[in-house]
């Protein structure tokens, strides 16, 4: 996938706000194109996720809402992977972050000795995504006979039988849920587990399993004609999808403190929808910025109390009259694509600046 | 012919619900044959290629190279090497030229000869590599077209049923696309052609069935359907 920005027209007369525009416009375009950006902001944000809790550098608040965020862009991404990169409506995604959750805290809080529970903690992430990644698989079995507005509605079925599955088990808590989890989320898991869940979904988009899951969203009939595996690919992507929910399920879990069945009802689910085409399909640039721009925004609108359910909504109408693609729709920082698809960008490029003008016959 | 049926079908029936779509029909392809199907809407002949392509449930028997292909999931169907080029081109628009290339060979572990499929690809449509990056819905309707057939040649087809290769071109790029059908052809490519172009179809293949409201009611080699009296009547305009 290519960046598909349009030639910076020559023909229109250069004003002084114009060029303005376009010395931001290659600014912008040098911070999304550099590939040594990455390692950068890998090793940086490590760094930072360690030194900021031990020194208290921001308070706890803030601390708190960075680990929203990580929360939130795992969500985010693994659920663009099928609404966006596969172009399903899956609107179940708070199903699979709760068992995920419950999953983990059973862990910590009934089976695990206490003293041990932050040893075990990674291992108890990834078996709360392993849970997850079970039941969607067993989710997507059925779910995947059926495509558009029904598996919406299968996806929300599921979501709802996960809530009252959890309401109607005594042991663990019933509606009343899982009280007095330890704070084992630190800053620095919730940064290796968002980088790993960016990571792993970053490189299956750009696999040829990724291609194949881009094939569906274009044409299905057309994906099998190719010899694409079409079913294969949506179990495969699906999985990994609720994985990714069941890993955020747990961090959340172990952050919040307490968790009940009401806290994964359908509005999660929705939070998720919002923040995945605020930040645009099929992009997991996009992916980031919606689920930091929608946190930041919720936190940033507090103050305004009530009303703050007002506003929100109000500017998700807005981006969508205006951007209706999100901010970042079907593109991608380029130091995210790897290698081959910046060659060819790269080539491309070269391109255009020799046939500069001659469009497509 | 040498090589015998490579594609052999009996009792061909496809129904949508309670229409027949497809009336029992039966027709060999050989090896290296261009083959036509040709008819009016709803004659039939999409209905069959997709039955061939495992993309619909149908009676009777498909035979490829000696094997039935029944109850074969569709991708593992091109993966014996028949390979469809769908009507309407069934192209990724957002994916680039390379990738939509490189999709056909989903299956495909031989990187070598991939490598050397682009090439033979590439000279068959250079048009194809000077837009290689260019994002497949940006294309022209011609160079979509070309796109779709080179797609199926990389998924290494040694059989290629193309849905109406001609539609929506203008007269000079389906004579360049009918030009690509005999090249790919002459090297080595069997192919099952269903068209509406009746004209142009027939000239380029070799044998051709006529169907009408899911039957075949004429056969023959091309120039013999091409000057039979009612065959021009009834689809080249007399």
């Amino acid at each position: 996938m290519i960046m598909d920005n349009t030639p910076s027209s020559t023909s229109t007369p250069v004003s002084k706000g114009h060029a303005l525009l376009e010395r931001w416009k290659m600014r912008w375009d040098r911070i999304a194109n550099n590939r040594k950006i990455f390692p950068i902001v890998l090793a940086v944000g490590f760094i930072l996720s360690i030194l900021v809790p031990k020194f208290g550098l921001v308070n706890e608040y803030v601390q708190l809402v960075i680990i929203y965020i990580g929360i939130n862009i795992i969500l985010t991404t693994s659920l663009n992977l099928i609404n966006g990169y596969m172009g399903e409506f899956s609107v179940g995604h708070a199903g699979f972050m709760a068992v995920g959750a419950y999953v983990s805290a059973i862990f910590t809080t009934k089976l695990l000795p206490e003293n041990l529970e932050a040893i075990y903690f990674p291992l108890v992430v990834l078996a709360g995504g392993i849970g997850a990644a079970l039941i969607g698989l067993l989710v997507s079995v059925p779910s995947f006979k059926t495509r558009g507005d029904y598996l919406a509605i299968v996806t929300l079925a599921f979501n709802m039988i996960v809530k009252s599955v959890i309401e109607n088990i005594e042991v663990i808590g019933g509606p009343r849920g899982i009280p007095g989890i330890a704070k084992l989320t630190t800053l620095p898991w919730t940064f290796f587990w968002t980088v790993l869940a960016i990571l792993v979904i970053r490189n299956f988009v750009y696999s040829n399993y990724g291609r194949g899951v881009q094939a569906i969203r274009e044409d299905e009939i057309a994906s099998d004609l190719m010899g694409v595996n079409t079913n294969r690919v949506k179990l495969l992507a699906f999985t990994l999808s609720s994985f990714f929910a069941g890993v955020a399920g747990a961090l959340f879990a172990h952050v919040l403190q307490f968790i009940s069945p009401k806290v994964f009802d359908i509005i999660k689910s929705t939070d998720v929808l919002i923040m995945v085409y605020l930040g645009g399909i099929g992009s997991i640039t996009g992916s980031i910025l919606g689920a930091t721009v929608y946190t930041v925004l919720l936190e940033v609108l507090r103050p305004f109390g009530m009303w703050r359910m007002v506003l929100m909504p109000l500017m998700l109408v807005l981006l969508m009259i205006f951007r209706p693609r999100g901010i970042m729709g079907l593109r991608e920082f380029r130091w995210l694509i790897p290698g081959f698809d910046l060659y060819a960008l790269k080539y491309w490029r070269a391109k255009k600046e020799v046939s500069h003008g001659t469009p497509a016959s | 012919m040498s090589g015998g049926a490579y594609l052999s079908i009996q009792d061909l029936s496809v129904s949508y619900g309670n229409i027949k779509a497809v009336k029992n029909i039966s027709f060999d392809v050989m090896e290296g044959e261009i083959v036509t199907l040709i008819g009016a809407n709803g004659a039939g002949k999409s209905s069959t290629l997709r039955a061939i392509s495992g993309m619909l449930p149908y009676s009777g028997q498909i035979m490829y190279k000696g094997t039935s292909l029944a109850k074969i999931p569709a991708d593992k169907i091109v993966g014996m090497g028949i390979a469809q080029v769908p009507e309407g081109r069934g192209i990724f628009g957002s994916l680039t030229v390379l990738e939509n290339l490189k999709l056909a060979t989903w299956q495909r572990k031989d990187k070598a000869e991939v490598a050397r499929d682009y090439e033979r690809v590439f000279a068959i449509f250079p048009r194809l590599e000077e837009r290689k990056v260019q994002l497949g819905g940006t294309l022209s309707g011609g160079e979509q077209q070309m796109l779709a057939v080179g797609r199926a040649l990389m998924s290494r087809g040694q059989m290629v049923l193309l849905d109406e290769p001609s539609m929506g071109l203008s007269p000079v790029l389906v004579r360049e696309i009918f030009r690509v059908i005999k090249e790919i052809n002459a090297s080595g490519t069997t192919v099952l052609l269903v068209e509406q172009n009746a004209n142009m179809a027939l000239r380029t293949a070799q044998r051709g069935y006529v169907l009408e409201t899911g039957t075949i009611v004429f056969s023959g080699t091309g120039d013999e359907l091409l000057h039979d009296t009612r065959v021009r009547e009834a689809y080249l305009g007399g």
